[in-house]
């Protein structure tokens, strides 16, 4: 279709569409057309026939149970190894049937929109001339708003029972913190700036919190065990009980992260920071720094050993500097 | 209108022909297309670095190139893809070409400001990839040039890369001022603020973002070259600096940046579906307020970059909590593009199979997003390939994929020519397929156990990294329909005629390719840009 001569901007006119009138048509223009922009009347969204109710009804279900199945069922996560994985995974599922509802809804309107109005071949006509719909527009403005504090509030649940929300006091560092950093010694003592606080430290079944002193470097984690006087390129740990990492980069940012305990950590030079958890699964585990820290840093990977309580004590006695003397 | 000296443009100052696009012309839509073919340059040196990233990761092994390498091919790629490709093509090319059009003006508000913020780029692109050859070695500390890892690599590669940067956010603060000031001046007479097609209200919203936070960046980036060549302490713990403060101060710039990236997108798509569905935008009214809800919201979700980088837990939660709200202001957005389709008459060309591509590719990079903004979430996958999967759906999936929209639907306003729609499906369908198998297994590699920005990683993943290559290969293919489309059709491609959509914004009621000071005459005031469906029978006639 050519563009009539006439919507050239010399006449400084413009005649929308003008020049479609005389092309040929072939479907429902007659019913389109309108002289005027309209919003859809109230009216008009309250007549929707009962049959595209319940299919919109009965297709909304659908989606909903589909996102709920795909939600528990695919599973996309690695073993779950510490206390609070199995709550990051619950935060995991809700988020992926949301996701998948919200997806799958939005592809199959967009998709379903492409084929039944696409344009028919000779028909030159607009489409309906709707610019808006009030009722429409705050429904879904109300349901991202509904759905996403839904989710905030959920994922703050989450946080708090990860131990997210404790308050990482000056005291809990001050006992453990005994890297003779000169960085260190310039700050605060025992500032710590930040992390993931133990999850129920004070009601832990599992007996007194271990603390262990990580220092990660190019390419490298170190751990110290300050209480048995061990230090080691890997970390052991107990099952069932409470460890908190206190950790320190001596050169670049590093992270500490175990994918099969869900939680990662900055390591930050000059800012020390903790990270609790408690394994609940014997096995060797990976721990992978995640943070840019050099032309080695895929490289920079130990493993963390989670024991049974008894082979954890007989690690500690094999290691342990004291053996002999005890 | 306000130009200062017409003669500029018509006299002999100005080179006619296609000399014109290698020099100082003040012509907007020469500097708009100046800015698309050097970023689209910019875009085939960005790809081949992240075709060298994907063959690193075919296998397990650091074994393709030496790993300083692989870190400065990283952080190039995300710099040229970032600084000189996305940001100057969605904001310069596809602005500077049709702001004043839609505004009705003959030019930018700036013409000189806005061809020296052009010539800044070419020189800053060829300083920062020939850092790797003169310097010795480029930057190697990823995009983000995190201290202490940039104090402690190469300093010169890494200053380098900061002196670019700088070059770069000047010409973006330029632009941005220039639009703001197009926007709002610039407008012809009678045609008010809530008349404006869309994109100018993204490009106002990405211009104030623009001007608020590149100096931020700058002013940090000035610091860090202190901390490299002075030995300041800044950011070096070793003399007390903090490294924490370095990361506020970049993502304060680097969250809106990704705005600075998309919201054009929104713009140019809600141009294009109108056009193609021949239906009115839906929902005009809520669009623009969702624009400004999301330039707001963009400026105070920064620190959900850092949830693990020792953030006290008020601050993880308040910046999750306003993250996952910019939600609802860019959910309206994709429900109105829904609405807009609705009982629409959709032509399924190029521009629209792009277009509905991009609302496929945003909504699921979206998801992901909010799911990212969850702290508990967060702190698993933060640093993983998860993130690199999810901000590719955005960055590319979105943004790219409506670069590639707007050039099938601008192309023939460019060059008075059609793309070859055959050639434009077959990109379309490599560059989607491609796309997908390329991000879309990153995101199970990153909740597994896969860091991002490793050049080796744990056997185990292989298969899928391999799935991943595979994909950025078939990327790769799919420029090649393109080039040989954009080359073969602007010699002997289909005459367009002036408005070969029978669009109703303003750029399309002139010639294609538009005169010298866009109209023969006055500009034609348009009211009503998406007036679809309208005075069918009736041709209605417009003051001029």
């Amino acid at each position: 279709m050519g563009n009539p001569a006439h919507l050239k901007a010399e006449t400084s006119t413009r005649k929308r569409s003008a020049g479609d009138v005389d092309l040929p048509t072939k479907t429902t223009f007659d019913t389109h057309r309108s002289a005027a922009p309209h919003r859809l009347s109230k009216r008009a969204t309250c007549t929707v026939p009962i049959r595209t109710a319940l299919a919109v009804l009965a297709a909304t279900t659908a989606l909903v149970l589909t996102g709920l199945w795909v939600g528990n069922n695919v599973n996309m996560l690695p073993l779950d190894a510490s206390s609070n994985a199995p709550t990051y995974d619950a935060l995991f599922k809700v988020l992926f049937s949301i996701g998948t509802m919200l997806f799958l809804g939005i592809v199959i309107l967009l998709v379903y929109s492409m084929f039944r109005f696409r344009r028919r071949a000779g028909d030159f006509s607009d489409g309906l001339a709707i610019e808006g719909n009030l009722p429409l527009e705050i429904v879904w403005t109300a349901i991202p708003a509904i759905v996403v504090l839904f989710v905030g509030i959920y994922s703050y649940d989450i946080y708090e029972r990860m131990g997210g929300m404790v308050a990482l006091n000056d005291h809990s560092a001050m006992d453990h913190m005994a890297m003779d950093h000169s960085v260190q010694q310039a700050q605060a003592p025992g500032r710590v700036w930040g992390g993931i606080g133990a999850a129920g430290m004070d009601a832990a079944p599992g007996g007194p919190v271990l603390p262990v002193e990580v220092t990660a470097m190019q390419f490298a984690f170190i751990f110290h065990y300050p209480d048995a006087q061990i230090t080691s390129g890997e970390l052991h740990v107990p099952t069932g009980q409470p460890v908190e990492l206190h950790m320190e980069a001596r050169d670049v940012i590093h992270a500490f992260w175990v994918p099969q305990f869900r939680l990662k950590q900055d390591v930050i030079p000059g800012q020390p920071t903790v990270l609790s958890f408690t394994a609940t699964k014997a096995g060797t585990y990976p721990i992978v720094c995640a943070e840019l820290c050099g032309p080695y840093h895929g490289g920079m990977r130990s493993n963390v050993v989670v024991h049974e309580p008894e082979a954890y004590d007989a690690w500690l006695q094999q290691n342990s500097p004291n053996r002999t003397t005890t | 209108m306000t130009l200062a000296n017409p003669s500029d443009f018509n006299g002999s100052l100005q080179p006619q022909g296609w000399l014109r696009y290698f020099s100082f012309s003040l012509d907007h839509k020469v500097i708009g297309l100046q800015y698309l073919v050097c970023g689209f340059l910019f875009y085939l040196v960005g790809g081949a670095l992240a075709g060298a990233i994907r063959t690193e990761l075919v296998t397990p092994l650091s074994d393709f190139m030496p790993r300083d390498t692989y870190n400065e091919v990283l952080t190039l790629h995300g710099t040229v893809m970032i600084f000189l490709w996305i940001v100057p093509v969605v904001n310069g090319a596809f602005g500077n070409y049709l702001i004043p059009f839609y505004v009705g003006a003959r030019d930018m508000a700036f013409p000189r400001l806005n061809a020296v913020a052009f010539w800044l780029i070419p020189p800053a692109g060829i300083l920062l990839i020939s850092s790797y050859f003169i310097a010795g070695a480029a930057a190697q500390s990823g995009w983000t040039a995190y201290p202490p890892l940039s104090l402690t690599t190469p300093a010169a590669g890494q200053v380098v890369w900061i002196l670019s940067v700088l070059l770069l956010g000047g010409s973006s603060i330029f632009g941005g001022i220039n639009f703001i000031a197009t926007v709002l001046k610039l407008r012809r007479p009678g045609l008010k603020l809530m008349q404006l097609p869309m994109y100018c209200w993204a490009m106002l919203g990405t211009s104030i973002l623009v001007v608020l936070s590149t100096p931020v960046l700058a002013g940090t980036l000035i610091l860090l070259s202190f901390d490299i060549i002075a030995h300041t302490g800044f950011f070096n713990p070793a003399l007390g600096g903090n490294v924490v403060v370095y990361q506020h101060l970049f993502w304060f710039y680097s969250h809106p940046a990704v705005y600075i990236m998309v919201l054009p997108a929104f713009g140019l798509v809600s141009e294009i579906l109108p056009v193609h569905a021949r239906k009115p935008l839906f929902g005009y009214t809520t669009m623009v307020y969702s624009i400004m809800a999301i330039v707001f919201l963009g400026l105070i979700v920064w620190a959900h970059h850092m949830f693990t980088s020792g953030t006290p837990p008020w601050m993880r939660l308040f910046f999750t909590i306003a993250t996952s709200f910019i939600a609802v202001p860019t959910g309206i957005k994709f429900f109105n593009w829904l609405a807009t389709l609705w009982g629409g008459k959709i032509a399924l060309n190029s521009a629209m199979l792009f277009s509905c591509a991009f609302i496929v590719n945003f909504v699921f990079g979206g998801i992901t997003g909010v799911a990212l903004a969850q702290v508990p979430f967060d702190i698993h996958v933060h640093d993983t390939y998860f993130v690199v999967g999810h901000f590719h759906y955005i960055v590319y999936g979105g943004t790219v994929f409506v670069i590639f929209g707007s050039l099938y639907h601008w192309y023939p306003k460019f060059t008075g020519r059609l793309l070859n729609e055959d050639l434009g499906r077959l990109h379309f369908l490599l560059t989607f397929i491609g796309f997908n198998l390329c991000f879309a297994p990153q995101h199970w590699l990153g909740l597994n156990g896969m860091p991002r920005r490793v050049a080796e990683y744990d056997p185990t993943f292989t298969t899928l990294n391999q799935v991943s290559s595979v994909g950025a290969l078939l990327m790769a293919i799919s420029t090649i329909p393109l080039l040989i489309n954009v080359v073969v059709t602007a010699i002997n491609g289909k005459p367009a005629g002036d408005n070969p959509w029978n669009a109703l914004t303003p750029e399309w009621l002139t010639s294609s390719p538009p005169p010298v000071e866009n109209w023969i005459g006055e500009a034609p005031l348009v009211t009503e840009p998406y007036g679809y469906g309208q005075h069918q029978d009736q041709p209605q006639e417009v003051k001029a």
